[in-house]
């Protein structure tokens, strides 16, 4: 559990995301750095986990006995790179050099570019049949630790995602919580009209999985949810969690220009103080 | 080859916890032994190899030793992605095992033939390419694999095959094996062809032409120098391999001669497969001669080059 306790309330989570929200258009801004909407639909998500949830050793967080998060929508990397920094993982001051010349914060991450991120990911389909790998060696071990895998669900499209969806199940992985970023959008569309996703957590019921469907922005429903999925079930774990593409900055909110477009200095400026953050 | 990996393997299980075998649903009783000794090793992961090749990743990870393994072109082009990022870039200890190399299985069709695997397995970061000649180097191959610190394709021929070493050779990655000496030309074998390698020089001995068979079964990391010494001795030295022509082991070598850029007065002669699909049916002793790499094609034409 994390060791601060001042930071464990609803409260201070939704202030740490605003104060990363804010991070996060000023990173898109001057590494010149796109998925700025798929990076603020997860922060709320992170936020619960890495403040509440996840059982990490910040100074050995690749170690096996404790609790693994991989960020398997590898184009949100600056929502976990600013997470990981606010958290304390490494300095803030490095998040500066996200996206520019000999900078290791690639615009998707690299394996161990930063302590906290061990798995490289940006092609989607891969974060959850290595989650999977983990869990599977965890349970070899007894280790009681689990795997956190974060998703997208334009990422549902990969066969790979089905194929592991799968295996979970039938090796009882119950050990393993995939969490989808539903935010509705893909890179060029809406993510139920380009594939036939919906409905999506009753295809991973069928599939054989405990399924979860909430609030993606809602801290409080979030740690509900999350402390609440049993521990023995037998069943890997998945949470649909309905979110809004460029959550908390108004004039980003579920419009999908945000998946490429490069906020301004003005815009910045203008998401900062909707933040309440100048 | 391939019944001699799985009972290494079995060995290998028993000694060593880290290894974990996963099968994209291929070997059939193949891997019993290993199975009933180590039944908590073992995962069938069903015809699913790009989560096969995820979970060796995330296996690896956590310090196992996973070897993922089915026919060749289903873990090698299928899921060739899965190879580069969670193997190579992440650069994890996983042994990919493709079975059925080649034409092996020749008349099963170009879905089962792999003529392209040690192109695109060599031109990835971080890959170990190694291909044992026959079922005593497949055993060697394999402890050497398991001992090094990254993600090595490992190429096996079928069953069956003749048996050149009579011990399981003293196998280093790297370390190309010389079968027999000989004088004017050098075959540098990749591999499960090595018998027609062997037969190729007992022909070419008739004919007063003596030739050195080696066994050059690490394609990756080439072993530069002992390519030095071979382009400074022999008049001839031939590739051989049960592949494309195209990027696979006489590439790698004709692209380090050009990179040499020096002149060995050592002509590079390159056995191997057309860029085509096989589709005529036929074993693959047939489908070597019509790709002229069985012995007597191979003979013939280094003689032809020698005068």
């Amino acid at each position: 559990m994390n060791k601060n306790p001042k930071l464990n309330s609803v409260y201070d989570i939704e202030k740490v995301a605003k104060q990363i929200r804010g991070k996060l258009v000023e990173m898109s801004h001057k590494g010149k750095a796109a998925h700025l909407g798929s990076a603020l639909s997860t922060v709320d998500i992170l936020g619960v986990l890495f403040w509440r949830i996840l059982d990490m050793d910040i100074k050995n967080p690749d170690s096996e006995k404790k609790d693994r998060f991989i960020l398997s929508k590898g184009h949100a990397a600056s929502a976990i790179y600013a997470t990981l920094a606010h958290k304390g993982f490494f300095p803030m001051k490095l998040l500066d050099t996200y996206a520019k010349e000999q900078s290791c914060l690639c615009e998707h991450p690299a394996p161990s570019c930063v302590p906290g991120v061990r798995v490289a990911t940006g092609s989607l389909g891969h974060g959850l049949p290595i989650g999977l790998g983990m869990a599977l060696a965890n349970k070899m071990k007894e280790n009681n630790a689990r795997v956190f895998v974060l998703m997208s669900d334009g990422e549902c499209n990969e066969g790979s995602v089905w194929e592991a969806a799968m295996f979970a199940a039938s090796n009882k992985l119950d050990n393993v919580i995939a969490i989808i970023d539903y935010n509705k959008w893909q890179a060029t569309g809406r993510s139920n009209e380009i594939l036939a996703l919906a409905p999506l957590k009753e295809k991973w019921e069928k599939f054989g999985w405990n399924t979860y469907e909430v609030d993606g922005h809602n801290i409080n429903e979030l740690i509900q949810t999350l402390e609440n999925i049993p521990k023995n079930s037998k069943k890997p774990s998945i949470i649909v969690a309905n979110t809004v593409k460029g959550k908390g900055i108004s004039f980003m909110e579920d419009d999908n220009n945000w998946h490429y477009r490069i906020p301004t200095e003005e815009e910045v400026q203008k998401a900062k103080k909707e933040l309440g953050l100048i | 080859m391939r019944n001699a990996f799985a009972d290494e393997l079995t060995k290998i299980g028993k000694e060593n916890e880290k290894v974990v075998m996963l099968s994209a649903d291929i070997g059939n009783r193949l891997f019993d032994n290993y199975k009933e000794k180590n039944p908590e090793r073992f995962y069938n992961c069903g015809v699913a190899e790009q989560n096969t090749i995820g979970l060796a990743a995330g296996l690896a990870m956590s310090g196992f030793r996973p070897i993922a393994y089915t026919i060749t072109p289903f873990i090698t082009t299928r899921v060739y992605q899965q190879i580069r990022i969670d193997l190579c870039y992440n650069n994890v200890p996983v042994i990919v095992v493709g079975v059925g190399s080649g034409l092996s299985y020749s008349e099963l069709g170009p879905t089962h033939h792999s003529t392209e695997d040690i192109t695109i397995m060599r031109t990835l970061p971080n890959m170990t390419v190694l291909c044992p000649a026959d079922a005593n180097e497949a055993r060697g191959a394999l402890r050497a694999a398991l001992k090094h610190d990254g993600p090595v394709y490992f190429r096996l021929g079928k069953k069956n095959e003749p048996l050149f070493h009579k011990d399981v050779p003293k196998f280093e990655i790297g370390k190309p094996i010389v079968m027999t000496q000989g004088e004017d030309v050098c075959i540098l074998s990749v591999g499960n062809i090595l018998p027609e390698a062997m037969d190729a020089s007992k022909l070419l001995k008739e004919k007063g032409v003596s030739a050195q068979v080696v066994s050059f079964h690490t394609v990756k990391p080439l072993n530069k120098d002992f390519l030095k010494k071979t382009f400074s001795k022999f008049k001839i030295v031939a590739t051989l391999e049960e592949h494309n022509l195209k990027g696979g082991f006489g590439s790698a070598v004709a692209e380090w001669l050009i990179d040499e850029e020096k002149d060995y007065n050592s002509k590079l002669v390159r056995f191997g497969v057309k860029d085509m699909f096989f589709t005529i049916i036929g074993k693959q002793p047939f489908a070597r001669k019509y790709f002229n790499i069985d012995s007597v094609s191979i003979a013939k034409r280094i003689i032809k080059v020698l005068k």
